[in-house]
């Protein structure tokens, strides 16, 4: 269902909430265009992975996120999206611990994922990434084989005990990150030999490999050209039947491409979540609408 | 709204991949404590054999900073004492001769218990008569007290190095001498007090005149020429290879060469003095001058490579500011970026002298290696240095030269330790962060 | 007649400066009148004055006093008396040594027999006039060539004349001078290793050399002196640098590689920033402290502990290793070996650092993103990254350990044995070449000249560890930038 936003104002509109009134569409109407969600923006969303409450992250005396509060569903990609320096790549470190390495930072607040506290005592930092992966902005395989960047995780945390366990592991990791085909003949050659889309994909695999629920990207594209990145969206879109996927990206049109559900974030505090649809056709909020209109970011 | 999805440690279905997860972290985790252990243990030895090192010399050394000195009651007979040549009386054979009456000891024919009697004095102790009749000639036939330092077995025997709990044969001194040397002490003839010699005097054959200011002028006069040579040719060549040489395959080929050269073994450059210096230009053996010429050469790389980053360190907008005002190269360099390079590479020269001033090997190729009396006066003299001196004393075969070996090289090491803190507060003062 | 020489050349320098700037002054204000401006300012013309007022009369100087020695020596030998001559050369040496003195007016330093002693006095006089020859010979030279200069440079004065210009080649010359002279010292190695250990091997076969086992360096004297061949096989001191060179390396490389490993991953700022000065102090030390440390305290503590071992082991199952340990030596080669290592941990150190800091962050998130620890991270995926780095590191402490003169010198022993028990007593090639150049010296016998085979050997084999080391440690660097 496209919703056309350049429409005079007079005040008759079709679909989304009207609660903005007058104001949003003036300002629609001198608009450049606005991203158009995909049609799939009705499939069904899963039920709530992550449940993060009154998050606040700090970097020795300056302040990151402000009491961040979000839910988000598993079985569904959701996008982070905001200006640069808006903390949303904070946000989602803190949903691996990934925080945890960098001294002097501090986290309050509560972060459950499957109901349960991920910063309490007992959880074990290693253990929960097993289960949440991340993917990075600038594609970091190891400097060994494609075998063996795919095989690390496995081996590492012991899930294989016979070399054929470990060789169907890293062939279906592969295949489901669409790198198969490429690759199957060489998987003795060093990762770093692939191009620059290839080695993302081969960083999924390897995050693929250890059979996470989650999986956390911190703007996967950004680094690639055009074509590899619509092949690593393709691939989001299938990942997203297995997984949970949180993706934080400055490209709006890819969020528009690839969520369900978007998240935007302004200097440290979450301003707006919902449906990609809602949020890119009609925001509530003023910041919301002049960031996807381009006013700034 | 589907039923509430189980916690993340116990998803339905994936129980037993948790399980797995689960089995493996202990081991993983001790793995990871041992790893740490390891590498806190590493650190753990090198401060200990640190500690054990400085604690060894300092417990070796500490006895050298106070002597004893004993006050003999020296009878000046007439009878011996001829009034027109008074340093020609062998005061040594006298004093020893009169102890032995005070403490009622006979000598055989031979004499051998006055030789013994002489070895508790230092040779000294002549010198000081002699002075003193000489200012006072009076004195003849008076019997006044003069102190002298104790020779160096006397003095060792005072500090507890000597005991007479070691079977008399493997002692340099007897049990007689022993018993001679508890009665001055019990005369109360025997008092100890700081070893002002070991910082006043020359180098000597006998321990207990011995002193290190000899060493330490000849070491101060070499820092200086290496200084005054390195650092000018050191500081040029780096403003040379950094700011206007072309960049091309020469430049990069000097720079491997001056990598290379900051890594040979000290010893070849002790060869090439030897061969330069001294066989082909006839420079003086053993001096200052070609002690500092060949430390030059060594320090000339690490200077180079110091200054190098200094420079580079310096932002180039610093340059282009000074280059669109219309200043030439060079008076951008000597105006601008070396000043502002300044500390950088005064932080370098300094920690090259100071590790200048530690070099051995190439000064015992040099000739440093034989024993020099006296204080040096000028560049071209035979002198000896700290380094070259604490090798000399090590090889001695004195028991004496064990504690004053070890004084030298805290008396080393506290020069080290001034120049790099120097240079470190240097470099905290003046340093500026781009 | 010296004295007077500084003070001249003083007054030539400083009056060619002032006039130079004078006389620039005077006609770039008279250009400036006429409208054209001169070029360059008067100071810039009077350091162009004193530039060439300074360097020829410092050239003149230099020559002179690198070659007077050798002109000197070749004088005073040429003209010297049969008597004189017909003396072996080491005498002869120490004869002139003591002429140059009793010319100066100083006492000789030995007694001469009669007919020399006689002709002492003659010759001092010789000496003296031939010094003095040459040196006002040389200054007045040196004055010549400053004036010269200064002519030259008042001839130039033009308000067209770009002074600045050529002040600042002259400058950037004499900074390309100074980096010569770094060129100049490694050709000065080589040469004057090359030199003296050609004429060894002229005696000495470089196979022999080589490869040969037996190392009795031994040459006469005097051709009449018996027990004067000698035996310059260095196989036993290569084998002995190795040894103590491995045990060196077992000590230093596994507690240097795990603290830097700790440094960098596992410390916290504030242990970092107290640790490393620390490190820096015990890489301050000079090697005659650790010589004094392993010859005094090292030493005899291994001993008595060899000792005491093999006493308990006399008369049970492993008697002939008792009687064996016995008998063991302050200077056996596992108490060099091992203070040696100690030294070198702090090189091994902060090399290991620096090398395992250049790995990118992003491999170690990589890596902790996927659930591993600490050790797991360091042991599959920094250290396998920085295994150039670290070999070329660890080839560089090689390099330093085999080079290294005085531990050894101190703590090892002079008998040459092939041999690798650690135990034992052997030397290195750093400590022959101290003890053939401090004891008596000979000119140009093959003794002497066998520490410059020696030097040469040295020199090649670190070059070779040391480049290969830098282009492995390059080669790992830029894959990273």
């Amino acid at each position: 269902m496209k919703i056309n936003l350049f429409r005079a104002a007079d005040g008759t509109e079709s679909g989304g909430g009207a609660d903005t009134g007058a104001d949003v569409r003036t300002a629609a109407s001198r608009a450049m265009s606005v991203p158009q969600p995909r049609s799939n923006g009705d499939a069904p969303v899963g039920p709530t992975k992550i449940a993060a409450r009154d998050v606040s992250v700090s970097y020795g005396d300056k302040q990151a996120l402000f009491d961040v509060s979000l839910d988000i569903p598993d079985k569904t990609v959701t996008a982070l999206i905001g200006p640069s320096g808006c903390g949303k790549s904070t946000f989602l470190r803190t949903m691996n611990r990934m925080n945890d390495t960098i001294p002097g930072c501090r986290v309050t607040g509560r972060i459950e994922i499957d109901g349960e506290d991920i910063n309490a005592k007992s959880i074990d930092p290693v253990l929960l990434r097993a289960r949440v992966g991340m993917v990075f902005q600038k594609p970091n395989p190891f400097p060994k084989t494609i075998y063996e960047n795919v095989a690390y995780g496995p081996r590492i945390h012991g899930l294989t005990s016979t070399k054929a366990e470990l060789d169907e592991v890293v062939q279906s990791s592969l295949k489901r990150a669409g790198l198969w085909e490429e690759v199957a003949d060489r998987l003795h050659s060093p990762g770093t030999g692939l191009s620059g889309g290839q080695q993302q994909r081969l960083v999924i695999a390897r995050a693929i490999a250890v059979n996470p629920e989650v999986i956390l990207m911190d703007e996967p594209c950004s680094a690639l050209d055009p074509i590899a990145t619509a092949k690593i969206e393709e691939l989001i879109d299938e990942l997203r039947e297995r997984y949970c996927i949180v993706i934080v990206t400055h490209s709006m049109a890819q969020a528009a491409r690839v969520s369900q559900r978007t998240a935007f974030f302004h200097m440290g505090r979450l301003v707006e979540t919902g449906s990609t649809e809602d949020i890119f056709t009609n925001p509530r909020e003023r910041r919301t609408l002049d960031y996807i209109t381009g006013r700034f970011g | 709204m589907t039923e509430p999805t189980p916690g993340i440690t116990e998803s339905a279905g994936t129980d037993l991949r948790v399980d797995r997860l689960r089995a493996g972290l202990k081991r993983r985790h001790a793995r990871e404590n041992r790893f740490r252990t390891y590498g806190l243990l590493a650190i753990a030895v090198s401060v200990g054999f640190l500690l054990l090192l400085l604690g060894r010399i300092i417990e070796q050394g500490h006895t050298a900073f106070y002597a004893h000195t004993v006050t003999v009651p020296v009878y000046m007979d007439p009878a011996r004492i001829d009034r027109s040549y008074p340093a020609g009386t062998n005061f040594e054979q006298l004093v020893a001769e009169q102890a032995l009456v005070r403490f009622g000891v006979e000598d055989d024919a031979a004499g051998t218990r006055a030789t013994a009697m002489r070895d508790l004095f230092s040779s000294e102790l002549k010198y000081r008569i002699a002075e003193r009749l000489q200012r006072q000639p009076g004195l003849i036939g008076e019997t006044l007290p003069i102190a002298a330092p104790m020779s160096d077995e006397a003095d060792l025997y005072f500090k507890g190095e000597i005991s007479r709990s070691t079977p008399a044969l493997q002692r340099r001194l007897s049990d007689e001498q022993l018993d001679w040397l508890d009665r001055m002490d019990a005369e109360g003839a025997v008092s100890a007090h700081f070893n002002k010699a070991l910082f006043t005097n020359g180098d000597s054959t006998e321990p207990e005149l011995a002193g290190v200011a000899g060493a330490v002028v000849g070491s101060a006069l070499m820092l200086l020429v290496t200084a005054l040579i390195a650092i000018p040719l050191g500081v040029g060549a780096a403003v040379y290879l950094e700011e206007f040489s072309p960049r091309n395959r020469l430049a990069d080929l000097i720079e491997v060469n001056i990598n290379n050269l900051a890594a040979v073994p000290s010893i070849v450059y002790g060869l090439l003095g030897l061969s330069l210096f001294i066989n082909w230009m006839h420079l003086p053996r053993s001096s200052p001058l070609v002690g500092g010429l060949v430390l030059a050469l060594m320090a000339l790389p690490t200077i180079i490579i110091a200054t190098r980053s200094s420079l580079k360190a310096v932002p180039p907008s610093i340059r282009e500011a000074a280059l669109a005002m219309g200043a030439s190269r060079t008076q951008t360099v000597f105006q601008h970026t070396l000043p502002l390079a300044m500390p950088g590479v005064m932080t370098g020269s300094i920690i090259s002298m100071a590790h200048a001033l530690g070099e051995t090997a190439p000064l015992l190729l040099i000739g440093m290696v034989s024993f020099v009396p006296g204080i040096p006066t000028g560049i071209d003299q035979p002198t000896g240095a700290l380094p070259s001196l604490i090798y000399i004393w090590e090889n001695a075969s004195e028991r004496a030269f064990h504690e004053r070996t070890a004084a030298a090289i805290l008396v080393l090491l506290a020069f080290m330790i001034v120049m790099n803190a120097a240079a470190i507060v240097l470099r905290r003062r003046f340093e500026r962060r781009w | 007649m010296s004295w007077l020489f500084l003070p001249l050349l003083f007054v030539f320098v400083a009056s060619a400066y002032v006039g130079a700037r004078r006389l620039a002054r005077l006609r770039g204000d008279r250009a400036r009148a006429e409208g054209m401006p001169p070029h360059s300012r008067p100071s810039q013309h009077g350091l162009y004055a004193l530039i060439w007022t300074v360097v020829p009369a410092l050239l003149v100087l230099i020559l002179a006093n690198t070659f007077s020695g050798e002109v000197e020596h070749r004088l005073l030998t040429a003209g010297a008396p049969d008597s004189v001559s017909q003396l072996e050369p080491f005498r002869r040496e120490a004869f002139f040594a003591d002429a140059r003195r009793v010319g100066a007016g100083q006492p000789a330093a030995q007694i001469w027999p009669a007919p020399l002693a006689g002709q002492l006095p003659p010759e001092g006089r010789r000496a003296a006039s031939i010094h003095l020859t040459l040196s006002v010979g040389g200054m007045v030279v040196a004055l010549l060539a400053s004036m010269l200069g200064g002519l030259f440079v008042f001839s130039q004065i033009r308000p067209g004349m770009r002074a600045r210009n050529r002040v600042e080649g002259w400058v950037i010359g004499l900074l390309f001078a100074c980096s010569a002279v770094a060129v100049l010292t490694t050709i000065g190695i080589i040469a004057s290793l090359l030199f003296d250990s050609v004429r060894f091997f002229a005696s000495v076969p470089v196979m022999d050399f080589l490869f040969g086992t037996k190392w009795s360096p031994q040459t006469a004297i005097r051709a009449d002196q018996i027990g004067s061949t000698g035996a310059f096989g260095a196989l036993p001191l290569f084998a002995g640098t190795f040894l103590i060179m491995a045990i060196a390396m077992l000590v230093a490389a596994p507690v240097g590689l795990f603290s830097a490993i700790y440094l960098s991953e596992y410390a916290s700022p504030v242990m970092r920033a107290v640790i490393k000065p620390v490190l820096e102090v015990l890489a301050g030390v000079p090697t005659v402290v650790y010589g004094f440390f392993a010859a005094l305290t090292v030493g005899p503590a291994f001993r008595a502990f060899f000792n005491g071992l093999g006493a308990h082991m006399v008369g049970g199952p492993l008697d002939g290793i008792g009687h064996y340990l016995m008998l063991v030596q302050n200077q056996m080669a596992l108490v060099a070996g091992a203070v040696m290592g100690i030294m070198l941990i702090p090189f091994v150190s902060s090399l290991s650092d620096d090398i395992i800091n250049a790995v990118p962050q992003s491999l170690r998130d990589g890596s902790y993103a996927m659930g591993a620890t600490r050790s797991e991270t360091v042991k599959r995926v920094l250290l396998p990254a920085a295994l150039p780095g670290v070999a070329g590191a660890m080839l560089l402490a090689m390099s330093r350990a085999i080079g290294e003169t005085m531990i050894v010198t101190m703590a090892a022993g002079l008998a040459a044995k092939l041999t690798i028990n650690p135990l034992d007593t052997v030397t290195t090639v750093t400590v022959q070449i101290v003890t053939l150049l401090t004891g008596d010296q000979e000119f140009n016998s093959p003794k002497t000249l066998s520490a410059f085979g020696l030097g040469l050997t040295l020199f090649l084999v670190t070059l070779v560890l040391n480049i290969v080391a830098q282009r492995i440690v390059q080669t790992y660097r830029q894959q990273y930038d």
